[in-house]
């Protein structure tokens, strides 16, 4: 199971990549999603993995009991998973409404802002 | 006392933007509360900057819990000094905005979202915890998204998806550092992390790894050279109001962060950074005034001498002499002061004569000297002119340059102060000096209403400039609080021994 999880990240990392480069609309937003689960699903992984074992004191004890998980990465994957929901949610309606105003799905459409204006 | 008082910058404007929210549908009263919230959070920092000036770092825990366990807050100079700088520059913008906006942007739920970016800014600056620190970066972050946005123009619908888009991965890239750190470490409090990293069992090529995640992390958010294309592409979008603050606050944040990690944590491989910073911040100040060169809009020019000027506070970190981040310090203070300024003055020329392009004005020197002036105070401070104060920060910088025989980058930033000069001379030729090409008539005429509020416009760019000569012409004191904030900041025992109480 340990050796899978890398190898799944590496997949999730490398196939978000490829997603945003390919400048099409839906694809830069899956590739945003996999980019955030490969993060969060690294951050699990990072805290080493620990079955059947909650960190949980028991009743009369100073310690909890090893091996137990590490909460510490879970509550921190727990945070990040919340901020990625909300920015994930307001990247999608952006990119709505960028379709709406552009009727353009591809990136490279838009690069006003990058140019300079010489005849305004 | 001293507990709240490290509270307050966060609280203050989280419970303005809850009673700003609570009043939505009046602005009348949503203004009445920004403007209360910015003098507050003003007295409070000023108060939070004494305190800690006094009397060493102060830190504070949540919830009581003892240091590596719980949440802490610390407040040493360097971080009081970019929290009171916020607060400064949070009040002129809003007072900017009460006339200088348009009202369907303030009805939409600007002023809290303002707020919540302040929030999010001055937790970034006092949180003591690696994690905590990413969840302030989220916080300011989602409000500048939302502010961006705000409106929803088309190129700011545009400036919104490459700063989203790029903003979204350098989140990624933060949180695998943290990752990493705490997979190395098994902690993520930034004064048991400085403690540990000394500890000869500590692996220095793997934390160098983990300190190249949060260089890159940080260095999209600072924008510094290669990862800086999303900023003169995004930061000019937005009514100005929201590009003054973005640009004079975000990027610094950005800054703050690099310096506090890597003066703090990620100094056991100076070979390797030492020379990497060189060089970024060779390259990002050259790229970014070479930039600004060829651009012919108002805004888009001070974009592009946002990046160059990070190249500066980079250059403090590269040399890592206290002088030189003292250098760093002071040019962050006066660079977030100078950049707004001198957005609001584009934004107040806008508002006079309706365009950013260059070609299009001209002879404002005629119709608001008093505006020419200001201006001129703020062009050749950021060009680092004596008596003014980008002057001092580069004295600084290029002291200590010279004092450990750094003579390239010292030289590549004397050259790019020069170029820097003739972008600003372009401007003042262009907008201020040349006459006015073709007169529109329609907006030659102003009402009488329209230009009492130009005149409001002046108030808010009058006091940053006020604050601008203040920390150039009396620049003692604060030159040497940098230099008290560099040894804090290269004294890592102080910090450590403040947090954890040893």
């Amino acid at each position: 199971m340990e050796l899978i999880l890398p190898f799944l990240i590496g997949i999730l990392f490398s196939a978000s990549l490829y997603l945003i480069l390919h400048r099409h609309f839906f694809k830069l937003i899956l590739g945003l999603i996999l980019f955030g689960l490969a993060t969060n699903l690294f951050l699990f992984v990072i805290g080493r993995l620990t079955r059947g074992g909650s960190a949980i004191i028991g009743q009369g004890e100073n310690v909890a009991t090893e091996p137990f998980a590490d909460p510490v990465p879970q509550a921190l994957l727990l945070t990040a998973i919340v901020i990625g929901f909300g920015i994930q949610a307001f990247a999608i309606v952006l990119i709505k409404r960028v379709y709406q105003s552009f009727g353009t799905t591809d990136l490279d459409d838009m690069s006003t802002t990058d140019q300079i204006e010489e005849n305004h | 006392m001293n507990h709240l008082l490290i509270m307050l910058p966060m609280l203050i404007p989280l419970y303005g933007a809850i009673l700003s929210l609570f009043s939505w549908r009046y602005v009348r009263a949503q203004q009445f509360i920004g403007i209360l919230t910015q003098v507050c959070l003003l007295i409070a920092t000023f108060l939070l900057l004494f305190d800690v000036n006094e009397n060493g770092i102060r830190t504070t825990q949540i919830g009581s819990w003892p240091a590596p366990f719980g949440i802490t807050l610390v407040a040493d100079l360097f971080s009081s000094m970019m929290v009171i700088t916020s607060a400064i520059t949070g009040m002129a913008i809003y007072l900017f905005s009460i006339k200088g906006l348009d009202k369907a942007r303030q009805t939409f739920g600007y002023y809290p979202v303002l707020l919540i970016l302040q929030l999010g800014v001055s937790g970034a600056c006092l949180t003591g915890d690696l994690f905590n620190m990413f969840v302030w970066f989220e916080v300011l972050l989602i409000c500048c998204f939302v502010l961006i946005a705000l409106g929803g123009t088309k190129p700011q619908l545009e400036g919104a998806i490459k700063y989203v888009t790029i903003n979204f991965l350098a989140t990624g890239f933060l949180l695998t550092g943290i990752g990493v750190v705490y997979g190395i470490m098994g902690s993520l409090n930034l004064a048991e992390l400085a403690v540990l990293v000394r500890t000869p069992v500590s692996h220095p090529a793997l934390i160098t790894m983990a300190g190249m995640f949060f260089l890159i992390a940080f260095g999209i958010k600072a924008a510094i050279f290669p990862l800086f294309f999303w900023l003169p592409a995004s930061y000019h979008t937005p009514p100005i109001a929201i590009s003054a603050f973005i640009a004079g606050i975000l990027t610094k944040v950005g800054m703050y962060a690099l310096i506090r990690l890597f003066t703090l944590i990620f100094v056991t491989d100076q070979e390797l950074t030492i020379p990497l910073f060189t060089v970024l911040a060779g390259f990002t100040m050259v790229i970014g005034v070479f930039g600004a060169a060829s651009q012919n809009d108002f805004r888009k020019i001070l974009s592009f001498h946002i990046v160059s000027q990070i190249g500066y506070m980079l250059m403090g970190l590269a040399l890592f002499t206290p002088l030189a981040i003292a250098g760093s310090i002071y040019f962050i203070i006066h660079n977030i002061l100078v950049k707004t300024n001198l957005f609001l003055i584009s934004g107040v020329v806008a508002h006079r004569h309706g365009s950013f392009a260059l070609k299009k004005l001209g002879g404002v020197y005629l119709q608001q000297p008093l505006l020419s002036v200001l201006f001129f105070i703020s062009a050749f401070s950021l060009a680092g002119i004596p008596p003014f104060s980008g002057f001092w920060g580069k004295f600084m910088l290029a002291k200590a340059g010279f004092e450990i025989d750094s003579f390239v980058i010292v030289f590549v930033s004397l050259a790019v102060s020069l170029i820097t000069i003739f972008s600003m001379t372009k401007i003042w030729n262009e907008v201020f000096w040349k006459k006015k090409p073709v007169s529109d008539p329609l907006l030659e005429v102003m009402t009488e209403r329209e230009k009492h509020d130009n005149r409001l416009l002046h108030l808010p760019v009058v006091m940053l400039v006020g604050f601008i000569l203040f920390i150039g012409l009396y620049a003692e004191p604060v030159v040497a609080m940098a230099q008290l904030a560099a040894e804090q900041l290269l004294n890592s025992e102080l910090y450590i021994n403040a947090v954890l109480k040893k």
